[in-house]
Formats: structure tokens, C-alpha cells, sequence
């Protein structure tokens, strides 16, 4: 019982269409398009305070993203948090860039974003970035909040 | 008591049994595998249109469905936090994750692997098989290895054609009908759906998995079916039933391996 030709057609046609969903899946559903901005050089930068931010999480210069944060550690002397992320090769930023955890919307993830500087010396491979504004804790604003009114009050 | 005790050990005995002659067909499969991938390749169009394209109905309708409620509920859920903008996300992750591959597996198992099961045990009543052997043609080579070879290529394309089909019927209801922004849908999508972590793992490896595993039930239980037609109605429930525990059961130790230490 060999195949016939119409069947052949069928199976083909199956196997392309497998084929297909497999190629949007990876195209339309996942993040595939973005494996290759994944080089670049690797920045450091130094939080008190992270807040929710987790690895992979976008790092943005002006709202558009250019890379990812691959690593995140504690320095064990100043017990600071330590970012590592990339950035696309085709991005330069001056020395003096700042970083700051920022949330996108009220309830949203975290990114970083890049707030660049003046200086003419381009941030280079390993760098660390100085100049850093930590997540905003909730917690904390409300208490200092809560501390200023009641300081208000008194007098 | 004793009488119980005994019932008790011959069951498990029983089942023990089952087991390794399970296992000892499957390594009598692999090995009819080897051969007749050189000698009949042909033989397996035919296999893989009955189980592939055959089920293909029933995979598409199905998963615009579970993608039209993932996205309807997701909907309804999620606009009380005023998220509906991660909907995308939502829909792609529980497809690309769990209900891809799981439900295909569901289905496989009830549309083709039965029939599987039901046609194999039919041939081993009407002594079909033992006139092959007759003919010294080995049974393994001719009628199990390029059934089970063909569920193997079909399962995990009909995986990835549900999961596609169901995104596109998330998108079709959360864009075209409730009005959620069609670009922050797929970029909250892309933003959250890793190719390696949630594809490769999620479609692929399950689906993979599962295919293994749902066709091997369907051929042993169709082989090793009283061969009388009591017989193969049991044999088919048994691969449905096994079939499906199997496919939960292997899909919490995989979810758990692939996506428990986040």
C-alpha cells in the first residue's frame, strides 16, 4: 500500500503548517527577535535599594529599550545591591550617565533607566555607573509621609 | 483477610507485569526502529496522516476555543486591576506552558491514540498479526515501529498548531471584540515569553514528552489486547484512561523541573 499522491499532499501540508506555527510562535509570541541585541558591552551600577527588579528586566534610555539586566548581586563590603545589565554596542553614553529603578505604571515592573550625562569619555566594558537612584518603596514613602503631616500638625 | 491479601498481591503483580512487558516491548520497538527506518520509510506518511492530519480538526477548533476563553476570562479578570494591557502575556504564557501541550496531548489521546490502540488489537484478533509472522514478516518492523514513529512526529506539530491557533483566538477576542490595544498585546507577549525557557520547553520538550508517552501506551495496549472484541473495547479505554494520568502526572514533574525555581 504505497501513499498516494493526494495523501503525500495532505501529510505535507500538515508538516508545513507544524512547521508554520512553530516559526510564529517563535517570531510573533516570544521575545526570539531580541536574542541577538543580547551582545553589547556590560555595565555595573550600584543601588541601595532594587525594590522588585529582576534579571531581564529592560533597561531604557529615553523610554526605548536597549538592553537587559543580566546579573543582579550584593557587594559584600557596602552591602549594596549590584546591576550588571547590557547595552547595545551601537549605543554610547557618557561617563557621568545615571541610572534610576523606575516602574512602569502603578502596579507594573520594574526597569532601569538611563539618564545621560555630559561628559565627552564614553562609558566602557565594566564600567560602574555613580551617579544611582534606587527603587521607590512604597512602604517608605508612606511612612515619611505619615511622619511629615504628624510634624505638620504641631505647631 | 487472607483472601483480600491475596487479591492485593496478585493485582500488583499483575501490574508489575504489565510494566515490564511494556518496557520490554518498548525496547523491542526501538530497536524495529532502527531497522525499518532503512527499508520502509514510506510507510510512515500513511501513519502520520491518519494520526496527524486527521486530528487536525479537532486540535484547531479546540484551541481557538481555550484561546477565545483564555482571553475572555483573562479579560474579565484582570480589567478590575485595570491590567488588561498584560493580557497577552496572560493568554500566550498558559498556552505556550500548560494547556498547549496538555490539552493536545488530551486530545491526541482520545482521537488518535485510540484508534491506534483499537487498530492494532483489531489485527491481533483477526490473527493478522501472527499472519505476518507467518510470512516472517516481523510485526514491529511493518505495523508497530511506523505507527509509533508517525505519533511521535504528529503530536508535537499538533502541539504547536493549538498553541498558535489559540493565541490567534486570544487575539481575536481580547483585540477584535473587548477592545484591548492590538500592539500592547504582542509586546507585553514578546516581553514576557522566552524562545528558550517557555517554547523550546514549554511546546517542544512537553510536547515531546508526551508524545513518547501517549504513543507508546496506544500501540502496547493495542499489542497486548485480549484479542476479543470485549478485549479491545478494554484495551481502548485503558489507553485513554493511562494516557491522560500519564500526561498530568509527567506534565507537574516537568512543570516542576522547567519552571519551579522562579
Amino acid at each position: 500500500m504505497a501513499p498516494t499522491k493526494t495523501l503525500e499532499t495532505a501529510v505535507g501540508l500538515f508538516v508545513v503548517l507544524g512547521l508554520a506555527a512553530l516559526f510564529m510562535l517563535a517570531m510573533q509570541v516570544s521575545n526570539i527577535r531580541e536574542l541577538g541585541n543580547n551582545d553589547g558591552y556590560t555595565v555595573n551600577a550600584n543601588f541601595e535599594n532594587i525594590g522588585g527588579l529582576k534579571v531581564r528586566a529592560p533597561v531604557t534610555l529615553a523610554g526605548v529599550r536597549i538592553g537587559r539586566v543580566v546579573n543582579i548581586a550584593i557587594d559584600p563590603q557596602t552591602y549594596e545591591a549590584v546591576v550588571r545589565f547590557t547595552i547595545a554596542p551601537e549605543y554610547h553614553l557618557p561617563t557621568d550617565t545615571s541610572a534610576s529603578i523606575l516602574t512602569s505604571g502603578l502596579l507594573g515592573e520594574q526597569y532601569i533607566g538611563l539618564e545621560p550625562g555630559g561628559m565627552d569619555t564614553d562609558l566602557q566594558e565594566g564600567d560602574t555607573i555613580k551617579l544611582t537612584q534606587s527603587a521607590l518603596v512604597l512602604e517608605k514613602l508612606v511612612g515619611r509621609l505619615v511622619t511629615t503631616l504628624a510634624g505638620s500638625d504641631k505647631p | 483477610m487472607i483472601a483480600q491479601l491475596r487479591r492485593l498481591g496478585r493485582f500488583v503483580l499483575d501490574k508489575l507485569g504489565r510494566l515490564g512487558r511494556a518496557s520490554l516491548f518498548f525496547m523491542d520497538m526501538v530497536i524495529a526502529l532502527g531497522a525499518f527506518l532503512f527499508t520502509r520509510p514510506g510507510l510512515v506518511i500513511q501513519q502520520v496522516y491518519s494520526v496527524g492530519v486527521l486530528s487536525l480538526p479537532i486540535i484547531v477548533v479546540s484551541g481557538l476555543f481555550v484561546g477565545m476563553v483564555l482571553g475572555l476570562q483573562g479579560y474579565t479578570n484582570l480589567v478590575d486591576f485595570g491590567a488588561e494591557s498584560s493580557l497577552g502575556a496572560v493568554v500566550a504564557l498558559s498556552l505556550v506552558q500548560e494547556l498547549g501541550p496538555v490539552v493536545s496531548a488530551l486530545l491526541y489521546a482520545g482521537r488518535a491514540g485510540s484508534a491506534l490502540t483499537a487498530e492494532i488489537g483489531l489485527m491481533k484478533a483477526t490473527e493478522q498479526i501472527s499472519s505476518m509472522e507467518m510470512m516472517a514478516v516481523d510485526p514491529f518492523q511493518r505495523v508497530i515501529a511506523p505507527r509509533f514513529l508517525a505519533g511521535l512526529i504528529a503530536l508535537p506539530l499538533l502541539a504547536c498548531i493549538f498553541t498558535a491557533v489559540g493565541i490567534l483566538g486570544g487575539y481575536y477576542v481580547a483585540v477584535q471584540q473587548l477592545g484591548v490595544d492590538a500592539g500592547t498585546f504582542w509586546s507585553q507577549m514578546q516581553g514576557r515569553v522566552e524562545w528558550v525557557d517557555d517554547i523550546i520547553n514549554g511546546v517542544l520538550v512537553k510536547s515531546i514528552a508526551f508524545s513518547l508517552v501517549a504513543n507508546w501506551i496506544a500501540v502496547f495496549e493495542g499489542y497486548d489486547a485480549i484479542p476479543t472484541s470485549e478485549g479491545i473495547g478494554r484495551a481502548t479505554t485503558r489507553t485513554v484512561v493511562n494516557t491522560s494520568l500519564a500526561v498530568l502526572g509527567l506534565d507537574f514533574m516537568l512543570t516542576a523541573l522547567m519552571f519551579g525555581d522562579k
